[in-house]
């Protein structure tokens, strides 16, 4: 076969095919608010993190009479998970505050017998702090009667512990990579299912314009599907590493993350990574059965089958994880590759993943990859010039 | 060989058990315009398609200039296929650039081509605009640009006429055969028979998967019969019966249309119409293609 004059690679047309998705869909309105109002939200929920952990539960006003009880107060509550703060005032001035809510209580009454004054009723974590200082109060006195020094006592009570010995040492999973874990599942299922749904609707749109007979008079039906899922990934990759990055740095500058930056990284490092496998798997499906129909009506029906294990990997893992990280069950799924792409990010930024099974569930995927870019480039070959009725799998799968 | 034709030689199809195709063979030679008519599911998007690579045949071949088709020779030609299809949501400018970078033109030829073509046809100021927002006939016109915007080697429409008004009309008409007149082999297939006898150089007619006929419409009209009209004022009923090879069809007033079998002398008609008095017209009728037509396929079906 001679060559014609003009050559024209492989590469070039996917290349093509690829750069009209990347224009189309970063113009479109869906994609540009779906980024900014991501982004937002996370910057949002870091700040509301901040003014949480960074203000105190409740504020105590204390008469002068009371000044002596204002530590043991702080230490009690610290010791129960509260954090009090408390403030010297005039029984008066306090009473005022207390009615206009700048105080949460005000500590009234002489010595011996604890009294406070509050609005209309008491915070009931802060009732637990008050009884157990009356307690301690109660307790010191007794000693003190029994000729004993109420601090010493107290110095050998707060060094008593139960000694724990484990069988196996626990992951000491930190709370904070627990919610950057849910975080980073709730990320990857957002993005799956939007590039993979805009995947499905790009094909099923060239079908239902028929603008993909003429497409195919010039390219190859491997070439379009190639460019068309490489293009839409790397819009997706650009959405999940804008979101992450602005995420992970609002994070870290409003000092709400304390875990060590090379942690936070790595999080975000394995979120791309696991997007990309995720991606290209899922993409390939939906492409394949897209090309099945050529209804946009029609798209939701017939991705849904591969949409579902998106999704049951989420749910899985959004529902077990945060209180059980290192359950059984789902340590087998995250490694199969169907629910990989949801699970075994969460995973990895909650920690404690071996290194083996994060190798594993890594090599599962890419060794499927290929084929799935057979069995998707066959059925969409096969279907994407049938249109009318829905093909069917079986005879999509056959040759033409 | 190197001859710029079109060549489509045997090519078959069936689905399943229905034959779209048998051995359908023609060819379509540099610088003509050749018709390719036929009833609806005779074959003709069948064959395009196969042309354009966007089907594959069970068996035969399609060549250019002696060698077969090839995706790289693909890209040389201009289609327009019969179920038109665009981006709806892509603007018109951008979509030729698009296309014609597909077919291989580099971004700045693709640049000029896509502004000489909106020019030409029309649709220049609608550029910037979706093409889902233009009238039915300027998406027409958008269409036709598509498959002229890389500079196209070879021409394949399919029913590039259909759906478009008059001045559309004289527009695809003047296009395809300023395309013809630059060399290139232009085929397009159309119900509108009267149209494809006054453009093309040569026709074909596509029955049931079979081509039936391919020539001038003169070459194909030329083994049937000819018909004669005689305008004898004078003439009485039955003046013409009974000379050598002729019918009398039927009398149309004063006139007579005559049925000429081969070998009929025309002259022994005036002869015989003189013979009555005063003849005013004496007049060949050349058979229409939608005669012709209409012979093909009922002499098929019977």
């Amino acid at each position: 076969m001679p060559e014609a004059t003009r050559t024209f690679s492989s590469g070039e047309a996917v290349l093509l095919v690829a750069g009209r998705e990347v224009r189309t869909k970063l113009r479109s309105k869906a994609y540009i608010i779906t980024t900014v109002a991501t982004v937002v939200l996370l910057i949002g929920f870091a700040l509301v993190m901040k003014l949480v952990s960074g203000g105190s539960d409740a504020t105590v006003g204390v008469t002068p009479q009371n000044a002596a009880l204002a530590e043991p107060l702080k230490a009690v509550s610290s010791s129960i998970g509260q954090n009090v703060d408390t403030r010297e005032v005039s029984e008066q001035d306090g009473r005022d505050q207390v009615a206009d809510e700048s105080v949460d209580a005000l500590l009234v009454g002489q010595g011996d017998q604890l009294r406070v004054v509050v609005k209309k009723d008491i915070d009931e974590n802060l009732r637990n702090a008050l009884n157990v200082l009356a307690g301690q109060l109660a307790l010191n006195q007794e000693i003190a009667q029994l000729g004993g020094d109420p601090a010493q006592v107290n110095a050998t009570m707060a060094e008593a512990e139960v000694l724990v010995e484990p069988l196996e040492e626990p992951f000491p999973y930190d709370p904070q990579q627990l919610v950057l874990g849910i975080i980073a599942g709730i990320l990857i299922y957002m993005s799956l299912q939007f590039t993979g749904q805009l995947v499905a609707q790009g094909v099923v749109e060239e079908k239902s314009s028929r603008v993909v007979e003429l497409l195919l008079s010039t390219i190859t039906p491997w070439q379009l599907m190639a460019g068309k899922v490489l293009g839409i990934g790397f819009v997706g990759f650009l959405q999940m590493a804008v979101i992450g990055g602005f995420g992970v740095a609002a994070a870290l500058a409003l000092g709400v993350l304390t875990i060590a930056v090379s942690t936070a990284v790595g999080t975000v490092v394995w979120l791309v990574v696991w997007y990309l496998l995720g991606f290209l798997m899922y993409s390939l499906l939906f492409a394949g059965l897209a090309a099945l129909v050529s209804r946009q009506e029609d798209v939701g029906g017939v991705i849904s089958p591969a949409l579902m294990m998106v999704i049951a990997g989420y749910v899985v893992g959004i529902s077990v994880l945060p209180t059980d990280p290192g359950n059984t069950l789902v340590g087998v799924l995250s490694i199969i590759p169907l629910f990989a792409p949801t699970l075994m990010p969460m995973r990895l930024a909650m920690g404690g993943v071996p290194w083996w099974e994060a190798a594993l569930s890594v090599g599962l995927v890419v060794v499927l990859i290929p084929v799935l870019v057979w069995l998707a480039g066959r059925i969409y070959a096969n279907a994407v010039m049938r249109s009318g009725a829905r093909v069917k799998l079986t005879d999509a799968l056959r040759t033409a | 060989m190197g001859d710029g034709r079109l060549e489509v030689d045997a090519i078959s199809k069936r689905y399943g058990d229905v034959v779209a195709l048998r051995d359908t063979t023609f060819d379509v030679r540099a610088g003509e315009l050749f018709g390719f008519v036929g009833s609806n599911g005779a074959g003709k998007t069948t064959t395009m398609r196969i042309a354009l690579g966007v089907l594959a045949a069970d068996s035969g071949a399609v060549r250019w200039d002696g060698s077969p088709v090839t995706l790289e020779t693909r890209r040389h030609i201009g289609y327009m296929p019969e179920e038109r299809g665009l981006y709806p949501k892509m603007k018109v400018g951008e979509q030729l650039v698009y296309l014609a970078r597909l077919h291989g033109l580099s971004a700045s030829a693709a640049q000029r081509s896509m502004t000489d073509w909106t020019e030409r046809l029309g649709v220049a100021t609608r550029r910037d605009d979706d093409v889902q927002n233009l009238s039915l006939g300027n998406q027409q016109r958008v269409q036709l640009a598509a498959a002229l915007v890389h500079n196209p080697s070879i021409l394949v429409l399919d029913e590039p006429f259909s759906g478009l008004d008059p001045i559309a009309v004289e527009v695809m008409s003047g296009v395809l055969l300023d395309k013809a007149a630059e060399g290139i082999p232009v085929v397009f297939s159309s119900h509108q028979l009267d149209l494809v006898e006054r453009l093309c150089h040569r026709v074909g007619i596509i029955r049931g998967g079979q081509m039936v006929a391919v020539g001038t419409v003169d070459e194909l009209s030329a083994g049937g019969a000819t018909e004669m009209v005689v305008d004898a004022p004078h003439a009485p009923e039955g003046w013409a019966n009974g000379l050598a090879g002729v019918t009398v069809r039927r009398r149309e007033g004063a006139r007579t249309v005559l049925e000429l079998g081969q070998g009929a002398d025309d002259q022994a008609v005036l002869a015989a119409a003189l013979a009555t008095g005063p003849v005013t017209e004496f007049s060949r009728r050349r058979q229409s293609l939608t005669e012709l037509y209409r012979n093909v396929v009922n002499q098929e079906a019977s």
